[in-house]
């Protein structure tokens, strides 16, 4: 089924009604197994323990970074090919990928402490992530804010857009910057630098925190496309009124 | 460095991670729950996409009601 098949809301609405179920449930079993493969992973010969946040903190940086992507490749859809659908998935998007960045910032700043003896630094890969927090909430600010819903697409595509700068700046802040946030580690040129006992489990919970998302952004589309058809009907039942 | 050293770092970081994921959870699923829940009683009151003439059509059908029966009295 190509993309195009799915501008239709109630298409959406009849695959999302079959599929959330059944995501929601190898998306608890992956977490479940990813969980469980974190706490026996052994601990890092200088961080300890600590280290077990890592298997929170990197796939919900990923995750919002995903979700911006997301929403970019929506907006681009918005503005210039007019899928249907398009702005109803940025909307749907925009509050699950400020959570996950919400808690790379909680569980990288409970990570600081132990390791660097402190909960926050101003360097470029924490403050950028931090405005891309900031840019969360100016989208879904933008969209309660604008009545109009085709206006408040616009102007959340072209937010989104200009924001979407903000993505390459994080991935590569701790390469253009001396940042106190360590380097790159998990893909890079010469192979990761993490031990595959630590590896494994991280690429585990990176897929149950990827299924999750998918799972929570197809609930948050369809609660979107059923939101605009109450929409349709009240404004509907004020002009039979009239 | 010994395994329960910083315990309470990495219970908070889980424990924050359930808390907004769950948070989330939470606030999707009574979202849906709200919008069945307007539909139906929108439903329930006989608003509907497909519930039969345009506007328009109304004004039509109603223009000839009151013309029939305008004729009729005047028989």
């Amino acid at each position: 089924m190509a993309l195009l098949d799915f501008a239709n809301p109630a298409r959406f609405l009849r695959f999302a009604n079959t599929v959330i179920p059944w995501l929601s449930g190898v998306t608890l079993i992956v977490f479940a197994f990813g969980i469980d493969q974190a706490m026996i992973a052994p601990d890092d010969y200088q961080q300890g323990a600590t280290v077990k946040i890592m298997f929170l903190h990197v796939p919900s940086a990923w995750l919002g970074m995903l979700a911006w992507g997301v929403m970019t490749v929506a907006a681009l859809g918005t503005l210039v090919w007019r899928h249907p659908l398009a702005d109803v998935t940025a909307k749907a998007a925009a509050p699950i990928g400020a959570a996950f960045t919400l808690l790379c910032l909680v569980t990288g700043s409970l990570w600081g402490r132990p390791e660097w003896g402190t909960y926050w630094v101003w360097d470029a890969r924490l403050t950028s992530e931090l405005i891309l927090f900031l840019l969360y909430l100016g989208v879904i600010a933008l969209w309660r804010t604008v009545d109009d819903p085709s206006r408040a697409a616009r102007a959340a595509a072209i937010l989104t857009l200009v924001g979407a700068i903000d993505l390459p700046i994080i991935k590569f802040s701790v390469e253009w910057w001396n940042t106190l946030h360590q380097g790159t580690s998990v893909f890079r040129m010469g192979g990761s630098t993490i031990y595959p006992t630590i590896l494994i489990p991280l690429f585990i919970m990176a897929a149950a925190f990827t299924l999750l998302f998918f799972t929570l952004l197809f609930a948050a589309t369809r609660n979107e496309i059923l939101r605009r058809r109450v929409r349709t009907l009240q404004l509907m039942q004020a002009s039979q009124v009239t | 460095m010994g395994a329960t050293a910083h315990l309470d770092f990495i219970a908070a970081a889980y424990a924050a991670a359930v808390i907004i994921i769950g948070a989330l959870l939470i606030w999707i699923t009574l979202d849906y729950r709200a919008q069945l829940h307007t539909l139906a009683e929108l439903d329930r009151q006989g608003v509907s996409r497909r519930s039969g003439a345009t506007r328009a059509e109304r004004t039509i059908e109603q223009a000839k009601a009151a013309a029939n029966a305008q004729a009729k009295e005047q028989a």
